[in-house]
């Protein structure tokens, strides 16, 4: 099961993937899912079961973002 | 030949440099920040590795507070017409470039008042004398780090600490010590940190950016420039987030893949603290050499230890333009002769309107250009 974290911008998503590789949790830059935004850039895919310790990691480095949400997959 | 117009822009610049921008296009190429696709992100990741390498070099954490620009003049005038209002005071010194002099005199057609604190004819500066320019409509206080004429370096932190008691935003001009000398946002109390990339960092032409305290409200700072980020895209508004805010329009990516090779080569190569011991060492040299020549006056606190690379002198009874024909016909020397776009900096220096030679050496001199460069102007002054 997977989450999809929606980021500000790309350079949010460069960073956010950064933080999580170094802490060495699966991350993948995947296209926004179109039912989730309209936007038309970027999202970080993070494992369901690493959604809190992402949180967590966002949150020491003062990395904000729009929403966590789960895929259906 | 010999370059001594780093003052002006950095020759030569790292191979890594143009190998980096070179790999860009064939390679990345692609926008940053615009697609969802695999070379977007590569872009992206190339346009991150910038924010980190300038944030580290200027002691910050966080590489969201990183903003590019195209050089450090639209870096300026994003934080001066950004956060000054109608009725509002700023304080600056009397050795500015025209890159804040310039929009600041716009500004006082709007009722903006600006002070300019008296700077001796060294160009130093009494962080005292600030205190007492300060009143209850300061809203900015602006100063360049170090003179682009005659590198007097300025007393940053301590202006920065003035700044701070009075909790007025502190924007600092790095334009001439970027990569020169360093720099450390936070401990010198700066708010706000225009820089350019194509001088001390040895970086590509079209390179700049602004760098944030972390502390610094941007609700306080409106943005100079509205328009596509790729992100937000749904609004019609502009982002309210770091970097995004002020970063509109495609960026120079190309620019931005050089700079940060330039930046990593000068970490290797031992940081700013390196290149700084080597030009000081260089402008010790010609300090004491251009002294001992008669007929020169060199301009300044003659002390490599208070100063940039930046020399600025004359030659008496020749005239700046004859000077920079000798030296370019017969030496093969590049200088810069004149105003340096700092007509308050050469007032301060009683060198107005005539201006000055300039000798700017980089980390890239030596010694020996250094000597022959003395020699050259001993000729001249013979003459």
């Amino acid at each position: 099961m997977h989450d999809v974290i929606l980021v500000q911008s790309t350079t949010h998503a460069i960073r956010i993937e950064k933080l999580l590789k170094k802490a060495e949790l699966q991350v993948k830059l995947v296209p926004v899912p179109r039912h989730l935004s309209s936007d038309c850039g970027v999202a970080v895919r993070i494992l369901a079961d690493e959604r809190n310790r992402c949180e967590e990691i966002l949150s020491e480095n003062s990395t904000p973002f729009e929403q966590i949400a789960s895929l259906k997959k | 030949m010999i370059y001594f117009d780093n003052a002006a822009t950095s020759w030569p610049k790292p191979d890594v440099m143009l190998e980096a921008m070179s790999h860009f296009v064939r390679e990345v190429g692609a926008n940053p920040g615009r697609s969802g696709h695999r070379m977007s992100a590569e872009a992206e990741r190339v346009r991150y590795g910038a924010r980190e390498v300038v944030a580290e070099m200027f002691g910050l954490d966080n590489p969201l507070r990183i903003v590019f620009t195209p050089n450090a003049t639209a870096a300026l005038n994003t934080a001066i017409l950004g956060i000054l209002n109608r009725g509002d005071h700023v304080v600056t010194t009397s050795m500015e470039h025209n890159s804040v002099m310039r929009p600041l005199r716009a500004l006082e057609e709007n009722d903006i008042e600006i002070t300019e604190v008296r700077c001796s004819p060294d160009g130093t500066l009494d962080p005292d004398e600030f205190e007492n320019a300060i009143t209850p409509k300061t809203k900015l206080i602006v100063t360049i780090h170090a003179s682009n004429v005659c590198g007097t370096i300025m007393p940053v932190r301590e202006i920065g600490a003035i700044a701070g008691e009075y909790g007025i935003p502190y924007l600092v001009d790095a334009a001439q010590t970027a990569g020169t000398v360093p720099i450390d946002i936070v401990a010198d109390n700066i708010d706000l940190l225009s820089f350019t990339g194509h001088k001390g960092l040895l970086g590509p032409t079209g390179t700049g950016g602004l760098a944030f305290a972390p502390d610094f409200d941007i609700e306080k700072m409106r943005p100079l420039y509205r328009g596509g980020t790729g992100s937000r895209s749904d609004t019609q508004h502009q982002p309210d987030f770091l970097p995004d805010k002020y970063e509109s329009g495609t960026c120079n990516i190309v620019g931005l893949a050089g700079l940060a090779a330039s930046m990593r080569w000068i970490r290797e190569k031992g940081g700013v603290g390196k290149i700084r011991e080597h030009e000081a060492e260089l402008t010790s040299r010609l300090i004491e050499g251009l002294g001992g020549i008669d007929g020169v006056t060199v301009y300044g606190t003659k002390d490599a230890t208070k100063q940039t690379a930046a020399v600025s002198f004359n030659i008496r009874g020749v005239s700046q333009s004859d000077a920079a024909e000798h030296f370019g016909d017969e030496y093969d020397l590049m200088c810069r002769v004149g105003l340096h776009c700092s007509p308050a900096g050469h007032r301060t220096l009683g060198t107005f309107p005539n201006g000055t030679i300039r000798f700017a050496t980089g980390p890239f001199n030596t010694s020996e250009e250094v000597d022959a460069a003395l020699e050259a102007v001993t000729k001249v002054a013979g003459e």
